[in-house]
């Protein structure tokens, strides 16, 4: 079953030559024309012609012995990452016909290591979204079901969701996400896959469209740890046309897993027990708790204490980032422009039609906290709590190796729901959020069906640029949860 | 204070404070690899971070930062080694980001100083209160089709120093002799040409009125004044309008106004009201800017030597007057064009022929120092014959103009024309015999008392010889001969 392999999996089978990349990108082309109009998790498709090219170029390389880590393996990428000559669109109106001259650093990356991109997969508008709901291309649906309940229609979480559902679904052997308050790593949790969001820096942001500056960072989203730190270590690394991308060298992250845990201190933070954390959510914690005692870990209770601040302060610092950095949709250089007679008029007309709902509430939110006489009120108040949320973090990993958290409060909830309440969405993000402000790396694994047989992730915080033991815990979780579920809508499945 | 307007309730003086842009001296804008070529083909020199595409992001050009450092240095400035980048949000079609990057709270420069010197000899300080780094913005074409404007942003990008003074200027003169030394020592430093017909130097004036003793009252800003007259012309009628109001009873509210030279008034382009808020906030894209003290130390120890100190090198160094030596180092290329003629030779002479004969051909022949028809090495040469007696000083101008036509060197002009000094006593003596027989009469006069006249008699045996005749030489010897 070609769509159904790790990357890891799929990496050998080519190198054996047990297949080739041709047939591999085949099946994958093959299940999403079959699966992608009920799920909806590209964008754009790349023509199929293109594909085949690529994968051909990767058995050449394979028959050359030239072949990069990522070699000839079919994936999808987010459609905020820039690609040459291929429509990116941030799922936004106002970018639906925007072709870029230029290739962003990570997906260039991943050309260079032999990547076979299938096309770009859907997210919510500018990212902007816990439910992929507010996508201009309609939203992605979770290939996953309610057990008992075929018709429900549940959201694959956001932002990347569309790459969560593609990997889930086998429309991808991995995709590339983008992180902002847990853009990676809820929808993984939803779709029963593994989402890292690296150290802030470790990737390259130049070529990214951007959300929030001081907090997007791409990542990957994969069916193992392993391949999470595999697929990494192509996406990585210095960046001179970035200037917060990090000079430090890229391990190779892949070997992290597998290596003994025993010793490794675990933090469990108290302040994550939020009043009201469903019981399937807290068991699994629990569970998770049990499994890395049972491997060797320290389990330790720590304290957060700025925790319960974060998601406001995300909710200032983020808009406020965002209400700057879209300010460049103006109609005036390059995607959607209606005209009007005045420049202002242009700007307003403009703006009003390629904007959805979603990202005009956080401009105007970001707008508002910036302006004056409410600067110091908001932006610069949290800014300072930013300030105290790492530092929680730094005096935590002065006596643990890592944190131990849910990585959603919920599973997958249906679409439609939560939709007519904002905070409400945007408490699907409570876990994410802190670890986003402070910048450090963090994994979700998924470990295992809550009782209505949706997955549910856990989630592991590490130090900054210390993704190793971040994966190392993240594949002991992954070896005593076992999870091998796959959805109800699977490329593999009654095909 | 020699600038006041009288008005009808008492007396008024003026407060200005100058916002100087000055365009920074680089290859490649502030945060792309675009070049920055004046006079280039529209949106021929973009990249796509000028451009502000999806994704693009801000690099520091450092070329940039050491400009700025050394400006701070040549204004005697404090360096902060911590800076930081803000965004300033407004929308406009020149302005491609939707924000233009600046330094809001933490300029890279802080307090320093420019002493300027008024046409009285009277020296004034006037206080830098801040430089700081920011992003031209594009331009705009209105004239190229009936109904659209066109966008050209070759400068959308480029490297701008914003040096502002503190309110210390009391005169329209003040602004202007500020503004000159302001670009001076820019020029000096090699970090801005200081063109302000190009755009590359532009000012926004500050300007209120008050009564002697009072606090400040409210000021306006008149925006983009691009020559220095009109920067002295502006801030004579905004003050009028001002004392105007107050007078009348009104209120001079805070906004921005424009000059108009052709009226010769100011508008108003925004009130208070329209006021911009340009929710300032640190740009996520840059790390804050961390200078290195070994960094700064060896911008200054590398330094050009500015005016001032030129200045006073020149009085000690040459002997010549402090005015003489403001002239000379007003330009630098006329500083070193000085300083070519004078090392080794007698300072004094070779300032008075620069400022002098060179300057008044230049001016005729339309032409710059670094245009000169005379090289100054040339002129050091003709000095040196004068100074070994080959020619006098009245030959030397001659010479000169010789020079300046033929560009031929002034030892050809000489042997070409014969123009060699006489210093053969016989000669003179026979010259000074030849005028004598000539004027028995005024010898007679002379003779009886009316020693003036001894002028007359040096004037005819120059003439006699052609102006040939070493001067000093026809003096002792007629002295001689006369008194005999």
């Amino acid at each position: 079953m070609l769509t159904g392999l790790t990357l890891t999996q799929a990496r050998a089978g080519l190198a054996a030559r047990k297949f080739s990349a041709r047939e591999l990108a085949q099946a994958h082309l093959d299940a999403i024309t079959r699966l992608n109009p009920g799920l909806n998790a590209y964008i754009t498709v790349l023509p199929e012609a293109d594909v085949l090219a690529s994968a051909d170029a990767a058995d050449a390389r394979y028959a050359a012995g030239t072949a990069g880590i990522m070699d000839g393996l079919p994936i999808g990428v987010k459609d905020l990452f820039c690609t040459k000559g291929v429509r990116t669109t941030a799922a936004s109106k106002m970018l639906a016909d925007f072709v870029p001259p230029y290739e962003s650093t990570v997906t260039a990356n991943l050309l260079g290591a032999g990547a076979v991109f299938l096309g770009k997969t859907n997210l919510d508008e500018f990212a902007m979204g816990s439910a992929n709901m507010s996508s201009a291309f309609g939203p992605t649906t979770n290939p996953w079901k309610r057990k008992g309940d075929d018709t429900t229609a549940l959201v694959p979480g956001g932002s990347s969701g569309g790459s969560s559902a593609a990997v889930a679904a086998g429309l991808a052997l991995a995709a590339t996400g983008t992180d902002t308050g847990g853009s990676i790593r809820q929808p993984a949790a939803y779709c029963g896959i593994v989402g890292l969001k690296p150290t802030y820096g470790r990737c390259s942001r130049w070529g990214t469209i951007a959300f929030a500056s001081s907090l997007d960072q791409a990542g990957p989203m994969t069916r193992s740890v392993a391949d999470a730190g595999l697929m990494l270590e192509a996406m990585a690394g210095f960046d001179a046309k970035d200037s917060t991308s990090s000079n430090r060298a890229v391990p190779a992250f892949h070997k992290a897993v597998g290596k003994s845990v025993k010793g490794l201190r675990v933090g469990i933070p108290a302040e994550y027990r939020a009043p009201g954390l469903p019981a399937d959510v807290l068991a699994m914690w629990e569970q998770g708790i049990a499994w890395l005692k049972a491997a060797g870990c320290e389990v330790v209770d720590v304290s957060l204490p700025h925790t319960r601040y974060g998601l406001t302060t995300y909710y200032i610092i983020a808009p406020a980032e965002c209400s700057s950095n879209l300010a460049r949709y103006d109609g005036i250089r390059f995607g959607m422009r209606k005209d009007a007679p005045s420049l202002d008029g242009v700007y307003e007309a403009t703006r009003a039609a390629g904007f959805g709902q979603e990202v005009r509430n956080r401009i105007l939110m970001g707008t508002y906290v910036l302006s004056a006489g409410y600067y110091d009120a908001y932006y610069l108040k949290a800014q300072k709590v930013r300030t105290l949320i790492k530092r929680d973090f730094e005096q935590a990993f002065e006596t643990v190796d890592v944190l131990l958290t849910p990585t959603a409060p919920s599973a997958a909830f249906a679409q439609g729901e939560n939709m007519d309440d904002p905070v409400q969405m945007y408490l699907n993000d409570i876990f994410t959020v802190p670890a986003s402000m402070a910048g450090v790396p963090a994994l979700s694994v998924p470990v295992g069906l809550n009782e209505t047989g949706l997955p549910l992730g856990l989630q592991v915080i590490g130090r900054h640029f210390d993704e190793e033991t971040v994966l190392s815990i993240g594949g002991a979780l992954e070896a005593a949860a076992g999870f091998t579920h796959i959805p109800s809508v699977h490329a593999g499945a009654g095909a | 204070m020699s600038y006041t307007i009288e008005g009808r309730t008492g007396t008024w003086e003026i407060v200005v404070g100058l916002e100087v842009h000055a365009q920074i001296i680089s290859h490649s804008k502030l945060f792309s690899g675009a070049a920055t070529t004046f006079g280039s083909d529209p949106n021929t020199q973009v990249s796509l971070v000028d451009a502000a595409f999806p994704g693009m992001l801000p690099v520091l050009n450092h070329e940039c930062v050491a400009q700025a450092i050394r400006t701070g240095l040549g204004l005697k400035a404090q360096i902060n080694l911590h800076s930081r980048f803000d965004r300033k949000n407004y929308f406009y079609a020149d302005l491609p980001q939707g924000y233009q990057i600046s330094q809001f709270e933490h300029p890279i420069v802080g307090k320093g100083a420019i002493s300027i010197e008024l046409q009285n000899g009277d020296v004034r300080e006037i206080g830098i209160t801040r430089l700081h780094i920011e992003q031209d913005a594009g331009k705009l074409l209105h004239d190229q089709d009936p109904t659209k404007s066109f966008v050209d942003l070759n400068r959308s990008g480029v490297a701008l120093m914003e040096i502002v003074s503190e309110p210390d200027i009391r005169e329209p003169e003040e602004a202007g002799a500020y503004l000159r030394k302001l670009r001076q020592i820019l020029r000096y430093l090699g970090t801005c040409d200081g063109n302000m017909e190009e755009g590359s130097m532009r000012a926004d004036v500050n300007v209120s009125v008050r009564k002697a003793g009072e606090d400040f009252r409210t000021r306006c800003e008149i925006k983009n004044v691009n020559s220095i007259r009109f920067v002295m012309q502006a801030i004579e009628v905004e003050a009028a309008r001002q004392v105007e109001i107050w007078e009348n009873g009104g209120e001079v509210d805070q906004e921005t106004r424009l000059f108009d030279p052709g009226r010769g008034e100011t508008r108003t382009m925004r009130s208070k009201e329209d006021a911009h808020d340009y929710r300032y906030f640190p740009d996520p894209d840059l790390l804050p800017l961390v200078l290195e003290q070994a960094w700064v130390d060896e911008l200054a120890a590398n330094l050009p030597e500015l005016p001032d100190d030129k200045r006073a090198r020149f009085q000690a160094e040459y002997g010549i007057a402090f005015y003489d030596a403001g002239v000379l180092v007003a330009e630098q290329a006329v500083a070193d064009y000085y300083e070519a003629v004078a090392r080794g030779r007698d300072g004094k002479l070779a300032a008075t022929w620069v400022m002098g004969e060179l300057f008044a051909a230049l001016n005729r022949t339309s032409n710059t120092i670094e245009t000169s028809p005379v090289s100054a090495a040339a002129l050091g040469k003709m000095l040196d014959l004068i100074a070994d007696k080959t020619i006098n000083g009245k030959i030397a101008k001659e010479v000169f103009e010789d020079m300046v036509e033929t560009g031929e060197s002034p030892e050809a002009i000489v042997e070409k024309k014969g123009l060699r000094q006489v210093t053969d006593t016989g000669a003179i003596d026979a010259a000074i015999a030849a005028v004598l027989a000539k004027h028995p009469d005024k010898l007679e006069e002379y003779r009886s008392g009316k020693d003036k006249l001894f002028g007359f008699f040096v004037g005819q045996v120059m003439k006699e010889t052609k102006g040939k005749a070493n001067p000093a030489m026809v003096n002792d010897a007629l002295k001689a001969q006369l008194d005999a």
